[in-house]
């Protein structure tokens, strides 16, 4: 099955999740879904037993480590690590209901395989991704550490924090990830907080600056093998990442409506109409 | 009463200082951040021992705790040192989040908490956070009372598994704990055996606990001084059976009485054994610039309140 097959199934799960619960973060879960497939099912390097099941262990060690720090594109994560076998997808149906290990932000109270930190409260992603790249630098461990952070995100003050540490400290086996949609609560970031010339901020920091087109199969593939192509080299790595908020539902896609909102059922039929089944529903 | 005599004064600061280098020789998962205070916290020679284990922040205590959790992931014990307003009031979510939600193995130590931080004045004279802290789930809190007392503690923190919050000092106190008294977290020490009066104190207290049990005992009042370094969890069952004993207490912290040890207490004692209490402590107000001595006598937190106190709770004693 190729990598754009399992992102429709990923996008269908995600629009069913929110539904079923009537809450949480479609937008960018749709928007996000091509790069967690590509770095899940493609370019991580995961610990698996001798059957290539994945295994989890919370210290990562011998093995690339992903960091959500933009905690509420939860569906998105927990769909790629249900499908890449960290647990059943059936479990997709519990989302943010009670008793539940899939909470409405990650978290690692519940032991979710996958997850390794909660995040939610933003701006602490990249500060734990640097430890954990530092904690393997110590460990002799040369895996690869990878973050996903949001672009309304970059308001956080301890974001700017991080970005003078990893540098300065020659963070170079880590990538992190902007997901630069233009789209926050309020509305576009540009209007909300205008986070103008990101790159050339991160480049200032002293930080390898990379773009690509996260919802371009092309260009994911080309962007991942360069970025980690460039670890090693005494720099941390960022790749501004522009993503389309609602990716794949047309209904969804160019507007900050769907951040937080979920469809009603006319609305998800719609939208499943426009995603095919490939791994089967949960 | 016990006898605590002493030949040396030192800080606790540099019990710390003195565990750190301890644990940089015998535990080499041991790892130390700092947010520019490398010398306030007296961890150069950890640094100086083991380079590679000590990463340099900067002033940016969020991203310190952050970077913490990271390395707790990775199988290291992360210590993130700064100030006690900084490593508390000033990253409250990021150790919420990342650290007590997330049930870490880091453990942030901290120094310069309460009114003994002296002339720098109230914006760093931190005095709640022992509130803020021990309202964490996971979240364990201890504020030890001697050089002694901080080294152990330092290496007890090492040992145990699950996020800490370590308080400790500036000011240059008598070293009064001897050096072989084991240390168990959540454990409290019996430092006076007493019949009239129980008085739990902790961190710069401790000492002045014990010098009001002297000031009692000439008055003809038998104080017992119970040493809790450990604010969470707290040993309700020394709590209790040393009030069913007694029964009545003091509490006596450098901190806001509001959200401190004494309140522990008194959810312990209402909650199982009615007893009067009182409360020494901060009320309600912040400090100011001054020297420890004439900041710990102007808000009260010196022995002859504790003794004052101690005659008001026995005098509420119903017969």
């Amino acid at each position: 099955m190729n990598l754009q097959e399992i992102a429709s199934q990923v996008r269908r799960d995600i629009v069913r999740m929110v539904h079923g619960v009537k809450s949480g973060h479609p937008g960018g879960s749709l928007g996000c879904t091509d790069l967690l497939v590509s770095l899940y099912f493609k370019h991580m390097d995961l610990k698996t037993d001798e059957n290539g099941q994945v295994v989890f262990n919370m210290d990562g060690n011998g093995e690339d480590l992903f960091f959500l720090s933009n905690g509420h594109i939860s569906p998105v994560l927990y769909s790629v690590l249900a499908h890449r076998g960290y647990f059943p997808p059936a479990e997709l149906a519990t989302f943010r209901k009670l008793d539940s290990r899939l909470q409405g932000h990650p978290a690692t109270a519940e032991h979710l395989p996958g997850i390794r930190i909660a995040s939610g409260s933003l701006g602490q992603g990249l500060s734990v991704a640097i430890g954990t790249a530092l904690g393997k630098k110590l460990n002799g461990d040369s895996h690869l550490v990878y973050v996903l952070m949001g672009d309304g995100e970059q308001q956080e003050g301890q974001i700017w924090e991080a970005a003078t540490f990893a540098p300065h400290h020659k963070v170079d086996n880590l990538i992190a990830f902007v997901d630069f949609n233009g789209q926050q609560i309020d509305g576009p970031t540009e209007k909300v907080m205008n986070n103008r010339d990101l790159g050339a901020k991160y480049e200032a920091f002293g930080w390898t600056v990379l773009h690509m087109d996260g919802n371009d199969y092309n260009s994911l593939d080309t962007v991942l093998s360069e970025a980690k192509g460039l670890t090693g080299q005494g720099k941390p790595i960022v790749v501004i990442t522009k993503t389309e908020m609602g990716q794949g539902v047309d209904f969804m896609m160019h507007t900050h409506k769907w951040h937080g909102t979920a469809p009603n059922d006319e609305q998800l039929a719609k939208a499943l109409a426009q995603l095919p089944e490939t791994l089967g529903d949960y | 009463m016990k006898q605590y005599p002493y030949t040396d004064k030192k800080d606790t600061r540099s019990g710390f200082g003195a565990g750190m280098t301890e644990l940089g020789r015998t535990n080499p998962d041991v790892v130390t951040l700092c947010a520019d205070l490398v010398g306030s916290l007296k961890i150069d020679t950890f640094i100086q021992e083991n380079p590679d284990r000590f990463f340099q922040c900067g002033i940016s205590e969020a991203n310190m705790i952050g970077v913490s959790a990271g390395l707790a992931i990775t199988g290291k014990i992360p210590f993130a040192t700064t100030f006690a307003n900084f490593g508390s009031s000033r990253v409250f979510d990021q150790v919420r989040q990342a650290v007590a939600y997330s049930n870490k193995n880091v453990k942030i130590a901290v120094s310069h908490a309460g009114l003994t931080l002296g002339e720098d004045g109230a914006t760093h004279q931190v005095l709640e956070d022992l509130a803020m802290m021990k309202a964490l789930p996971n979240m364990t809190v201890i504020n030890p009372c001697d050089y002694n007392q901080t080294k152990a503690a330092t290496i007890a923190s090492a040992a145990y598994e699950g996020p800490v919050y370590l308080r400790f000092g500036r000011p240059v106190i008598p070293v009064f704990i001897p050096e072989d008294m084991p240390f168990e977290i959540g454990k409290a020490i019996t430092l006076n055996e007493g019949t009239d009066v129980s008085i739990f104190a902790t961190g710069h207290l401790v000492w002045e606990a014990l010098q009001a049990c002297q000031m009692l005992e000439d008055e003809g009042i038998s104080a017992e001084i119970i040493n809790i370094h450990t604010i969470k969890p707290l040993d309700t069952e020394a709590i209790l059976a040393s009030v069913q004993k007694t029964g009545c207490c003091v509490s006596a912290e450098e901190h806001q009485v509001n959200g401190g040890l004494g309140e522990s207490i008194a959810h312990t004692l209402i909650t199982n054994y009615l007893a009067p209490q009182e409360f020494v402590g901060v009320k309600d107000t912040f400090g100011e610039s001054g020297t420890p001595d004439e900041l710990m006598t102007k808000y009260g937190l010196k022995a002859a309140n504790i003794v004052e106190a101690a005659k008001k709770a026995i005098a509420r004693k119903t017969k």
